[in-house]
């Protein structure tokens, strides 16, 4: 029995705003919400809804001899949950079938894969529990955005415990072999990788409709003819796509409906293929051999590569830009910011910034609301500016510094009072944002630090957890003697001594600080150097003598 | 070939072209017979001239021209036609008399009248003395095609054909509604269409005057052709090197200060970085009939210490104003091609530009806004000036750009429409 999969590519980003530089740091909220729900209210009705209706009818008709499977970008599925809840009623009817799998996938359908291992499980993890929450079931297979994959990128997701992997079937990594079975992964053979029979996939969703293709029209006759000509002995036609594919791309007008409602039928009578999923495949097939790939692929454009997202001077800029902000993004937990952090990072925005022009660029060209890739990076760079001065507004190490002038006794000079007037009036026209934030920080300090120092933990056993000593003794001793303590003070002992420490502590400690300490505290603090338990004990043993000295 | 004005004298953006376009003619084996009114040294008419004749390299001595310009013919004429003086200079004709009567120009045409050294008051008069001078010339010369540009030449164009019964090709460089907006001079509008519907063929210098020519003046699409402008490639400018005076970012609008070019949309624009950014200096270079309107304008917005007028530049300043400059922001209401932007260009000067100009039709590597949408054209200012990447990319690419827009491609097309008119009958 030979096997046919079938997935489908179900994402919509959150498109931004027309954001102006003028919007910078006084409006903080950056998608069009208008756009983002007329157009998934279009592809619901257009797509969506009658698509899933289709394949429901189809595994009542076939039962389990029909099978298909989705992968869900939790960008869409937070889509669903504000503008089209009946298309998530109409997914989680088909997981209830027990014939349609669900893959895992990067939570923002973003690049993260590329940059972040970090950045990358996060968004993991987060997308299998919302796919777990709404279709009961976790994830065993994993798709990266866009087919994305190369041998490092397989063993990372290896090692996040997946069984099986799907990506395209380039040409450039087989060569004359053949996509039609399963092979491994070469870093750790544990991880089978599927692949995407392309032309057979794209002769239904690129040229379906494409009257000048000598295969026009394509009847389901026609095609179980071409799948019955291949070799008997290959065992698997993976046929995976956009979902857009129906009724969007190719509209409801061509026939691609009718074709999709009559092709189990005619698989099922006139050929020896029977459709699987994914999974079922990886425990199926054997793999045949290892797939070598050293540099990421992906299923985009005749070059297959990653050119459409990264390369241009523009993307490459916007991308290091955004992700360089990723250790202080975790220092913060307002859950605006960590929202915004995932949407931001959705791979579309840089795809919009590509110079190129794709042979396949059709497909994304519907919905780009960019004229050209520079208003594009100019609007998401607006964007991300602001989400910059955001994110420093309530970074703790900022808010700390900022708090400084009040607290400190030292005479001050008359050029630092003036950067202190203009530091007030800053803080007093973003008073609300930093107020809220303040509250907030107070909470997100202790938990985002205690997780930067034991990162494997939870945070439930981070807050349990505390330390033997504490240094709340600081808070006892008087400004003269606070001076006196931080005068020859070591900056890293003290850095490892506050990172699990009482936000109240460690303000008054670091308010207490000389300018170069202050800056040498704030270069460990950015540089995020780990911390591990043994050392915050180390050093607070350390300061506590030199506390007790003073009281 | 019916002009008013070929280097070294010249006073716009049409000799520029006309000499560009004439060099790539001659190059692909056309004969040129290039005729022009000659100017008397009437200074005052010079007044609102705003692109230096130094831009363009004027280069008979250049080996590889030489055996071509054998095949020019060169002649001048005593007039003082001036045309972007027409409406300032030229405009107090009530009755417009002599112009109803277009056979006019045939019957009417004697040599003495040629000769007599009495220029007419007004251009209209000027514009009929030109034509009759045309006749004359083409009933002596040898030639296949007639080609004229602009309005000015409509007249001399069409007195010809009627002589030598040889077709004629009128060439848009401006029409009425770009130099007037809507209120147009409705004498000048006339010739316009009448010169065009008595044409076999209208070359239009983007798609955006062809569809103005359509629309507008009526004209058979069929017979209207699109042939975009080139820009001049020096290789001498090298040497100029300008220090820098000022910390702060350019940015410039380098123009005649008149309603078409849109100044009071750049005032507006730097007034919101200003409110946002005040590490920018804005340079408004050029003069013109509203220029005192746009000083009074940044002094209402108090944005008077950070928004400099330099008055109208010539020459070197010109040069040496595009290497000072950060960003250039063409925001024309109405710009058949726009010929500035590809000089900015060739400085490596990064350019926002008015998708209501012929010119964005065929760059890539420029942000393209409405003229009227302020926002959008602070935003892209704002943008050049912060992120790195993107004015990196418009320096280098924009530069290769603009050297691939050259004459001899045009000319090609131009000889193209030739063939067309001549071969159909």
């Amino acid at each position: 029995m030979r096997s046919i999969c079938f997935y489908f590519q179900v994402h919509q980003p959150f498109r931004l705003r027309t954001y102006r530089f003028f919007d910078i740091g006084t409006n903080h909220f950056y998608f069009d919400d208008y756009r983002n729900r007329y157009i998934m209210r279009r592809i619901a009705d257009k797509c969506y809804l009658p698509m899933n209706k289709l394949l429901l009818d189809l595994i009542n008709e076939y039962g389990p001899a029909f099978k298909v499977s989705f992968s869900l970008s939790g960008t869409v599925i937070d889509q669903f949950e504000r503008f089209a809840p009946d298309v998530l009623d109409s997914y989680i009817q088909l997981a209830e079938t027990g014939c349609v799998e669900f893959l895992a996938e990067t939570y923002s359908h973003s690049l993260s894969s590329l940059r972040s291992d970090d950045e990358f499980k996060r968004q993991v993890q987060a997308q299998s529990e919302k796919v777990k929450r709404y279709f009961k079931k976790a994830p065993t297979a994993f798709r990266n955005t866009e087919l994305i994959y190369s041998d490092e990128i397989g063993a990372k997701v290896a090692n996040m415990g997946f069984k099986t992997m799907l990506t395209e079937g380039a040409k450039q990594i087989l060569g004359w072999r053949s996509p039609n079975y399963m092979y491994s992964n070469a870093e750790n053979s544990d991880l089978h990788v599927l692949l995407k029979n392309f032309r057979l996939s794209d002769d239904i969703a690129f040229r379906f409709s494409q009257q000048s293709w000598e295969g026009w029209p394509l009847t389901t006759e026609k095609f179980v003819d071409w799948i019955n000509q291949i070799d008997s002995a290959q065992e698997t036609i993976n046929l995976f796509m956009d979902y857009e594919t129906f009724g969007e791309h190719q509209w409801k007008e061509t026939g691609i409906f009718e074709f999709m409602k009559a092709l189990p039928g005619r698989v099922l009578s006139h050929s020896d293929y029977r459709f699987y999923t994914p999974s079922e495949l990886s425990d199926k097939l054997k793999p045949k051999a290892v797939v070598y790939v050293p540099h990421p692929i992906s299923w985009a454009d005749e070059e297959r590569d990653l050119t459409a997202w990264l390369g241009n001077e523009l993307q490459d800029d916007a991308f290091d830009k955004l992700y360089s902000l990723e250790n202080k993004v975790k220092d913060v937990a307002d859950e605006q910011i960590q929202l915004d952090w995932k949407y931001l990072q959705t791979s579309d925005h840089f795809y919009y910034m590509c110079t190129k022009w794709f042979s396949d660029g059709d497909v994304h060209k519907y919905f780009n609301p960019y004229n050209s890739p520079y208003e594009a990076y100019i609007n998401f760079m607006n964007i991300l500016s602001d989400f910059i001065i955001r994110l420093n507004d309530m970074h703790p190490v900022n808010y700390v510094e900022v708090e400084r002038p009040e607290l400190n006794e030292k005479p001050i000079s008359p050029k630092t009072e003036k950067a202190k007037t203009a530091a007030r009036k800053t803080i007093k026209e973003k008073a609300k944002t930093v107020k809220s934030a303040e509250t907030k920080n107070i909470k997100t300090n202790k938990t985002a630090l205690t997780e930067k120092a034991k990162p494997v933990k939870t945070k439930k056993q981070s807050s349990s957890m505390s330390s033997k000593s504490t240094l709340k003794d600081v808070l006892k001793i008087n400004k003269t003697g606070l001076n006196q303590l931080v005068k020859d003070i070591d900056i890293k002992t003290l850095y490892f001594a506050l990172a699990d420490a009482d936000n109240k502590v460690k303000k008054t400690m670091i308010t207490h600080l000389g300018k170069t300490q202050l800056k040498e505290y704030n270069k460990l603090f950015t540089e995020n150097i780990p911390v591990t338990e043994a050392d915050i004990e180390k050093a607070r043993k350390v300061i506590l003598a030199s506390i007790r000295k003073l009281i | 070939m019916f002009g008013w004005e070929f280097p070294p004298h010249i006073t716009g953006g049409l000799g520029t072209a006309c000499f560009g376009l004439t060099k790539g003619l001659l190059k692909s084996g056309v004969e040129v017979l290039f005729v022009v009114p000659k100017s008397y040294g009437d200074e005052d008419q010079r007044a609102v001239r705003l692109i230096n004749a130094s831009d363009v390299s004027i280069d008979f001595t250049d080996k590889a021209y030489q055996e071509h310009w054998k095949q020019l013919t060169y002649i001048e004429i005593g007039s003082n036609l001036i045309p972007y003086v027409g409406e300032e200079e030229f405009s107090n004709f009530s009755t417009g008399k002599e112009l109803e009567n277009t056979s006019e120009y045939s019957s009417v045409f004697s040599r003495q009248y040629i000769f007599s050294g009495k220029y007419g008051k007004n251009l209209m008069e000027e514009v009929t003395r030109y034509a009759l001078v045309a006749s004359t010339i083409a009933g002596e010369q040898q030639f296949d095609v007639i080609h004229a540009h602009d309005w000015l030449t409509y007249p001399a164009g069409m007195a010809a054909k009627k002589v030598s019964g040889k077709p004629l090709v009128v060439h848009m460089h401006a029409t009425e509604f770009d130099r007037s907006g809507e209120h147009i001079n409705q004498n000048v509008y006339d010739i316009e269409r009448k010169g065009m519907e008595a044409a076999d063929a209208v070359i239009t210098v983007s798609n955006y005057t062809r569809d103005i020519v359509v629309n507008r003046y009526g004209i058979n699409p069929d017979k209207v052709f699109t042939v975009h402008n080139a820009v001049e490639h020096t290789s001498g400018d090298a040497d100029l090197v300008v220090e820098k005076k000022v910390r702060e970012k350019v940015v410039t609008f380098l123009g005649r200060v008149t309603f078409q070019k849109g100044p009071d949309y750049f005032v507006e624009a730097a007034k919101r970085v200003l409110d946002k950014d005040k590490n920018v200096r804005f340079v408004m270079a050029g003069s013109g009939d509203m220029l005192n309107r746009m000083v009074l304008r940044v002094a209402q917005l108090g944005i008077s210490t950070h928004f400099h007028f330099t008055g109208f530049l010539q020459g070197e300043e010109v040069d040496k104003m595009f290497l000072l400059s950060d960003v250039y922001v063409m925001p024309s209401v109405s710009e058949p091609f726009g010929i500035s932007p590809l000089e900015a260009m060739r400085s490596s000067v990064p350019v926002v530009i008015s998708k209501q100009s012929g010119v964005a039709e065929v760059l890539k590597y420029a942000l393209k806004i409405d003229f009227w949408d302020i926002d959008a054209m602070a935003d892209a200012i704002y943008g050049l000036l912060h992120y790195e990447a993107l004015s990196k990319v418009f320096r280098q690419f924009g530069k290769e750009e603009v050297e691939t827009l050259k004459w001899d491609n045009a000319a090609v097309k131009v000889s193209d429409v030739y063939n067309k008119v001549v071969f159909k009958k």
